[in-house]
């Protein structure tokens, strides 16, 4: 692991930790006409006058002094040079009264206010070092990045990942190939991490009700606090902790619950995975995970669920799911998707069959589908187009025997996901498409209690000390519990999370924890393998792990995070030294994954009591902010959503048909109302919404998590009680008369205008193999050779081009935030995404077509195409965008003047311009968190994609070092590297056994508008639907 | 004509007046002398006061210069993200304006050159204004193209120079070819102006009482004697220049109509936009010559030297080329239609139907339909009426530029990227402020220089008495 501290790259601890607010982030959010300036010279002025005087300096001063003393302030009184300087900015004439010294006196303050500077500083000032590098760390080479693996974990749960260092500095994250839950992809939340790490808004310092303070105080006070907890056995005490799927942190939860056997550990996730392990515990009597194999599956079922885009496998799900998808490569049989669902989802998007249905009614239907499989699953009838639907995926289901897999989501009570397990059992697929496995999240039963429980203990006083590790309830616990208020009856409370949240601020102590690319730990996939979780770079603040603050609950002798981590590892398993690194270098330790058990499902399912019919509100995730964790970081919020395309706010979803019987509007806002509890947001009328049904995300209007995060969005988790935690059966909707300004990417939705535009090209299964060139009879794309001048020869060297394969694609964003990380492309917020100016260069189109209620919905990522016949470039005036050799467009940043010509003559209207000043130049943390190797770019300066210019010459330049060509998919594009589906395939033209080479000769391959001879380098492969034959309304060819 | 015979004039009731001037329908009205001519002309500037309406006029493009000054500065400082323009209008009011005021100064040089090569003597009353229309027009267009810029202060790169970086401009862009021709036009437009104003500026000299003024002027004429031989010099010096202006006026605009022309969007990827922007660019530069004129001739009481005569003449030519530009509507449309292109087809029915029909109905109404008023003798002879007609045809013709702009732009070819354009305060801040630029100027202009040029209605008025 390299141990950089943050000082050896030029910017000081004390930058990170005072970090000035940059005006440029205030005007990121403030509106228009905001002065940021002022107001980031107001706050660095509060910030003196609220730096905290030393009372026992100022005693002293008081004692030394003669005579009658007279004094103003405190601040006076201890000479501190900051109260001099601020009062010579203030007063400038007053000055010299305050300096009025001899010779003598004025050595002696020198002194004074050197031993005080001292005094000030609480961390370490940063070496300085004169001398290069005697011996130099090893792999420590400027320019030259080195990639270390890690994980992150999202609920518990890990993926593993790389990431790639410069100079001590992560910059970049890519998935790890060797873990299961990566296979070498990775998703927006874990391309968005990086971002994280250098948020200048993260907690960074040890906090005693609010006031700085230190690790050591803490670990004292949590001590004597518990200290007096052991008369208890520890009755009074809470340990509350996100699922946990550490081996060593539960080795120290245990140990913990040895010293102290009657305290209790709650761990707790406001997204969870209660009804799973629910419905498991119903289907087979005891707790087990579902693993799903789709790339075995032919026919896939999906109940309320967003399998492609949720949940700890997600990433891995896409890829088997998609592999099935690939039309472009031989031998794949293409699979089945049923997506029943309440709230449109990439999913759905992805399926064949997209059916909206209330969340309430999905059990009905899921027993229908059960009954004709011969299962004991009774319920009542369904109408007849619906159990026609039912009768057909049932005998679709029956076909695939083996081959067929039931997803089943959160959302969806726990007798649907035992419903699952019998269908699975009946159909032979247990053991096949699904297996099952002992549950990943430790279970510690007799020791543990429910948020629930925890709540009931906290109201009768029973609870005296807490401990939230790395969770949040007072933001998101149900709003039934009143956990924020309850918090006040407890004595003793500590917090450790990456923010000073909403938790944190009701804690007495709060200690800021390490990202994961700070700090050690360890965790398990979706499958069991485990990994180590494996820091970057030394805490940027006084940050700490779950581990140290379990260990510091012992109070036990201080160790390292390292140390705690490793030596649990020593002692189970990893004891020989080669093993422990080999782990670190691969970030999995092989064969760790758990084996499959076998189990046989009870057939006989009770029906869990659904309501019949009227308006439920429903809750879902929100996949840009989560359970609102990620509320602070911009890339996410600033992502369009998959379906929506909305950014930075959540909102009130709706069919457009439930919208037309309340009589509101996108932008309305309404109030819901559950119980007594009220929550106002803006309508969303989402095409292919379940009717009858109103959909909110949670994770908005948290209130002290950042300046980025902080009041935008309703918070839902007001409306979410204990006993209905995902659908809201007695919901109020009432029309609020306001409106409320949304901000998308996308505002138009057809891909008409007179004629269809065939602009995603379509077919079903069937009337593809009848005739596979369907593509190219919807345009007319001229003939190469139809021009009056020499065409450029581009049959030598390396000639760059790219496939998307549209099949595949399912629209999760995760290109789209990869390639802001890799080309430093900034956020614009709110207010500029509204003018239209956001400077995403992915973009991923969505478009509908058929029915308003029931749509098909295709995804489409459109980017620089890299036009060899470019219509951006003869229309600059100073040669600012030109063609390379190897078929690049290029953009020269130093040379715009900034037209914008050339973006208003593509037709693909690809090209971003700076219209203002958004990349924020000041703040330190950033300028950690760029990529070295691309051009930060100013106002005034036009950008778009550029094959990721600077990986191209990085491996190009290599290989010619060691005399040889590049191999086939040495150079991957961030978007490529970071896709989960493989959809983008990224390559040499020129080299015929390329992987682009063979997609661009399959017959699916099509040009995106390439009836304007523009010649574009990226290409499509058209979209395939496996719809069946049967279903009503299936779309056509 | 003296004090005397402008008693008379003024003494006679408007109706009886204005009929006088009517029926006489020459040039210039009766009972002028060579001395009346030169005292009426350069009185404006030497002895009489300005007339109030002047002061107001400056105070408040005045005011509208600040308005420039303001947004300017806070462009300069932010950038042009505070105006409007987004992906996908890249271009919005900047450019709008740009072609708007280019257009307007090619009235200027149509008048004086291409009027003057075809002898149309009547040209003499108005050509020293609308030459003067056309400098301050172009300085308000030539603004907008450098302002827009994102990085305004390397603006200068588009300047074929010899530099260190070896590069020269890309001579493919039609911006570049806009540089060149607008450049051009600048210069000749004024050389040609001042060159005119040569003998002008000694008469001034020689009238003029005040010390400073005769030094100024004095300099400014240089050294015109009115001999023979500078007659002789200056005649074939003004020829060349006629015959060099001439071809600008075709040329400038022609290219400013390929900065469209030669892109592949929709809507702007027309072979028809030269001539039609050519004929769209006189159409409205005579338009702004009668809104300035007919107050000033008022204002001045300059009746009898622009007479009902001119303001027929300019009607006419603005009847002309109204049809043209109409017809270039016309032909837009059908083409969209006939060329059965997805993206052609729709960009008209957008156009017609679209977010922004208002524009394209009322740029119709403006630049189609009053101008057909024109036919009639009566309206080209009622100076209210053509005044009003004038300042229609100057806001269809704004339109006709926003509609090529911002509706062509806004709907292209992946309905994922349309949206919508909406210009902000500052945008109109510039805009505005440029009108009061532009008045600004020409208000100096009225109190310092000779508006008509003394020498050539002399001459005029010579032709007019002796019939030859």
């Amino acid at each position: 692991m390299p141990s950089l501290r943050p000082e050896d790259m030029n910017i000081t601890r004390d930058d990170l930790m005072n970090g000035h607010r940059p005006g440029q982030r205030a005007t990121i959010l403030a509106p228009r006409g905001d002065d940021p300036v002022q107001q980031q010279q107001n706050e660095v002025f509060d910030a003196e006058l609220n730096r905290r005087l030393d009372i026992g300096e100022v005693r002293e001063k008081l004692a030394g002094k003669e005579g009658p003393a007279f004094w103003q302030s405190m601040e006076e009184l201890s000479e501190h040079p900051d109260f001099t300087e601020l009062m010579e900015r203030e007063f400038p004439r007053m000055a010299p009264r305050f300096s009025e010294v001899d010779r003598r006196g004025f050595l002696k303050l020198m002194g004074a206010s050197m031993a005080m500077a001292g005094l000030t500083a609480c961390t370490k000032q940063p070496t300085e070092r004169i001398v290069p590098y005697v011996r130099a760390p090893e792999e420590f080479i400027p320019s030259k990045s080195t990639f270390f693996a890690t994980s992150m974990t999202l609920g518990g749960y890990a993926m593993g990942l790389l990431a790639e260092s410069h100079m001590g500095r992560p910059t970049k994250i890519e998935g790890n190939e060797l873990h299961p839950a990566s296979l070498g992809s990775s998703d927006a939340f874990a391309q968005a991490a990086i971002l994280g790490l250098y948020d200048p808004d993260r907690s960074k310092k040890v906090l005693q009700q609010g006031v700085p303070s230190t690790w050591a105080m803490f670990r004292n006070a949590m001590v004597a606090q518990l200290q007096m907890e052991l008369n208890t056995q520890g009755a009074g005490l809470r340990i509350v902790t996100e699922p946990v799927t550490s081996p060593s942190i539960a080795a120290w939860i245990h140990r913990v619950m040895e010293r102290f056997p009657r305290a209790k550990w709650v761990p707790y996730d406001a997204i969870g995975r209660d009804h799973a392990k629910a419905g498991a515990q119903a289907a087979f009597g005891e707790h087990v995970d579902t693993i799903y194999h789709f790339d075995r599956a032919d026919v896939v079922v999906a109940l309320d669920v967003d399998f492609l885009g949720e949940g700890p496998a997600h990433v891995r799900y896409a890829r088997d799911f998609s592999a099935r998808r690939n039309m472009a490569e031989d031998g794949v049989q293409m699979n089945r998707l049923y997506a029943v669902e309440c709230v449109p989802s990439m999913t759905g998007a992805t399926a064949d069959h997209a059916i909206p249905m209330r969340a309430s009614d999905i059990e009905k239907f899921a027993r229908a589908i059960a009954r004709y499989l011969g299962i004991d699953a009774p319920g009542t009838d369904l109408d007849a187009s619906r159990a026609m639907h039912a009768k057909l995926i049932a005998d679709d289901l029956k076909k695939a025997g083996s081959k067929a897999a039931i997803v089943v989501g959160e959302r969806q009570p726990a007798a649907v996901h035992a419903l699952a397990h019998a269908l699975h059992d009946v159909l032979g697929a247990a053991g096949d498409a699904v297996t099952y496995i002992d549950p990943v999240e430790v279970d510690a039963p007799e020791r543990q209690s429910s948020l629930k429980e925890l709540a009931e203990d906290m109201e009768a006083g029973r609870v005296r000390a807490i401990a939230f590790l790395d969770v949040n309830p007072a933001y998101n616990a149900p709003a039934d519990l009143n956990f924020a208020s309850l918090m006040e009856q407890v004595p003793f409370k500590a917090h450790l999370g990456l923010y000073n949240d909403e938790t944190a601020q009701l804690c007495h102590w709060h200690v800021p924890m390490t990202h994961f690319l700070e700090g050690w730990g360890d965790a398990r996939a979706f499958d069991g393998t485990l990994s180590i979780i494996q820091p970057l770079i030394e805490p940027l603040y006084d940050c700490h792990t779950v581990h140290e603050v379990l260990a510091a609950t012992l109070g036990d002798e201080e160790q390292s995070a390292y140390d705690l981590v490793k030596s649990y590892w020593q002692e189970n398993g990893l004891a020989d030294e080669k093993a422990w690194r080999r782990v670190l270098h691969d970030g999995v330790w092989e064969g760790s994954a758990f084996p499959a058990k076998d189990l046989r499902a009870k057939t006989r399912i009770d029906a869990s009591h659904t309501q019949e019919s009227g308006l439920e509100l429903v809750f879902s995730a929100d996949t840009a902010t989560w359970d609102g964790r990620f509320a602070n970081n911009a890339w996410l919020q600033e992502m369009p959503r998959a379906l929506s395309k909305l950014t930075w706010d959540n909102v009130v979803m709706m069919a457009p048909s439930t919208a037309e019987q309340l009589n509101v509007a996108k932008g309305d806002v309404v109030t819901l109302t559950v119980e007594d509890r009220t929550v106002n947001g803006p309508v969303w009328v989402m095409p292919g919404h379940a009717p009858d049904s109103v959909s909110v995300q949670l994770g908005y209007g948290r209130t002290a998590v950042g300046a980025v995060g902080n009041g935008i969005g309703f918070n839902a988790y007001a409306l979410r009680s204990s006993s209905a935690p995902w659908i809201q059966p007695r919901a109020q909707i009432a029309l609020a008369g306001e409106r409320y300004p949304l901000a998308t990417t996308q505002r138009h939705h057809q891909m008409d205008g007179i004629k269809d535009r065939n602009l995603v090209r379509i077919a079903s299964l069937d009337y593809f193999l009848k005739n596979p060139a369907f593509a190219h009879k919807k345009s007319h794309d001229p003939k190469e050779d139809q021009t009056m001048f020499p065409l450029y020869d581009y049959s030598q060297g390396y000639q760059w081009g790219m496939t998307i394969n549209l099949n595949t694609c399912i629209g999760c964003n995760a290109c789209l935030v990869a390639c802001q990380a890799e080309n430093n492309i900034p956020v614009v917020g709110k207010n500029e995404v509204a003018n239209g100016r956001e400077m995403h260069w992915i973009r991923i189109d969505r478009y509908y077509s058929g029915d308003l209620d029931k749509p098909d919905t295709h995804m489409q990522p459109v980017t620089c195409m890299h036009c060899e016949k470019a219509p951006c470039e003869p229309v600059c005036p100073v040669a600012a965008t030109v063609h390379s050799a190897d078929g690049l467009n290029q953009m020269v940043y130093n040379r715009c003047i900034g037209t914008r010509y050339c973006s208003n003559n593509c037709p693909y209207k690809v090209r971003r311009f700076n219209f203002l000043q958004y990349t924020d130049e000041t703040t330190p943390q950033l300028k950690l968190l760029r990529n070295p190797n691309v051009t930060v770019r100013t106002r005034g300066v036009m950008e778009k994609c550029t094959y990721c210019v600077q990986r191209i010459s990085k491996k190009r330049i290599a290989a010619e070092r060691d005399h040889r060509t590049l191999q086939d998919g040495e150079v991957q594009t961030a978007c490529q590297q970071a896709c989960p589906t493989r959809a983008i395939v990224f390559g040499d033209i020129n080299n015929p056994d390329s992987e682009v080479t063979r997609m661009k000769a399959h017959p699916l391959n099509y040009a995106l508008l390439g009836e304007l001879n523009v010649r574009p380098r990226t290409t499509y492969l058209a979209k395939v639907k496996n719809t069946h034959p049967a279903w009503a309304g299936e779309p056509k060819a | 004509m003296g004090r005397r015979t402008e008693s008379v004039i003024m003494a006679m009731d408007p109706k009886t007046r204005e009929e006088v001037y009517g029926q006489v329908g020459d040039m210039l009205a009766p009972g002028q002398t060579m001395a009346s001519i030169g005292d009426d002309i350069t009185s404006v500037i030497l002895t009489k006061k300005p007339p109030r309406g002047w002061y107001i006029g400056l105070g408040i493009s005045g005011l509208l210069m600040g308005v420039l000054m303001l947004s300017v500065g806070y462009l300069l400082m932010k950038g042009v993200g505070i105006w409007g323009i987004n992906v996908p209008v890249g271009w919005g009011f900047a450019i709008i304006n740009f072609v708007w005021w280019i257009g307007i100064g090619h009235a200027g040089t149509l008048i004086s050159a291409v009027l003057f090569l075809f002898r149309q003597d009547w040209r003499t009353s108005i050509n020293r204004f609308a030459e003067a229309m056309t400098l301050f027009a172009v300085s308000a267009a030539g603004l907008f193209p450098l302002l827009h810029t994102g990085r305004p202060w390397l603006a200068y790169w588009m300047f074929p120079y010899p530099n260190t970086l070896g590069m020269l401009p890309q001579f493919r862009s039609p911006l570049i070819w806009d540089v060149f021709a607008v450049s051009t036009y600048a210069t000749v437009s004024a050389i040609f102006w001042y060159l005119g104003m040569i003998p002008d500026l000694a008469t001034m000299r020689d009238k003029t009482k005040v010390g400073i003024q005769k030094i100024i002027y004095g300099m400014a004429a240089m050294g015109w004697r009115g001999s023979a031989l500078h007659w002789h010099r200056y005649e074939v010096a003004y020829l060349l220049f006629a015959g060099l202006a001439t071809p600008l006026v075709i040329s400038v605009h022609s290219i400013v109509a390929l900065d469209f022309a030669v892109s592949v969007i929709p809507g702007w990827h027309t072979t028809i936009f030269p001539p039609y922007f050519v004929a769209g660019a006189v159409f409205s530069g005579f338009a702004m010559v009668l809104t300035l004129v007919i107050p000033v001739r008022k204002m001045y009481k300059l009746e009898h030297l622009i007479t009902l005569r001119h303001i027929d003449n300019m009607s006419k030519i603005m009847l002309a080329t109204g049809l043209m530009v109409f017809y270039g509507y016309l032909n837009e449309v059908f083409f969209g239609w006939y060329s059965a292109h997805e993206y052609e087809m729709f960009m008209i029915w957008n156009r017609m139907t679209g977010p922004y029909a208002w524009s394209f109905w009322m740029l119709i109404f403006c630049n189609g339909i009053v101008p057909q008023l024109l036919w009639f003798k009566r309206i080209r002879r009622n100076t209210i009426a053509i005044f009003i007609i004038s300042i229609v045809i100057n806001i269809g013709m704004w339109l006709e530029r926003f509609v090529i702009v911002v509706t062509s732009l806004h709907r292209d070819f992946l309905p994922s990227s349309w949206d919508m354009y909406a210009p902000t305060v500052w945008d109109w801040g510039m805009y505005l402020g440029s009108i009061g630029f532009f008045f600004f100027a020409m208000f100096l202009f009225l109190r310092w220089v000779p508006m008509i040029a003394i020498f050539e209605v002399r001459e005029a008025h010579h032709k007019q008495e002796h019939k030859h």
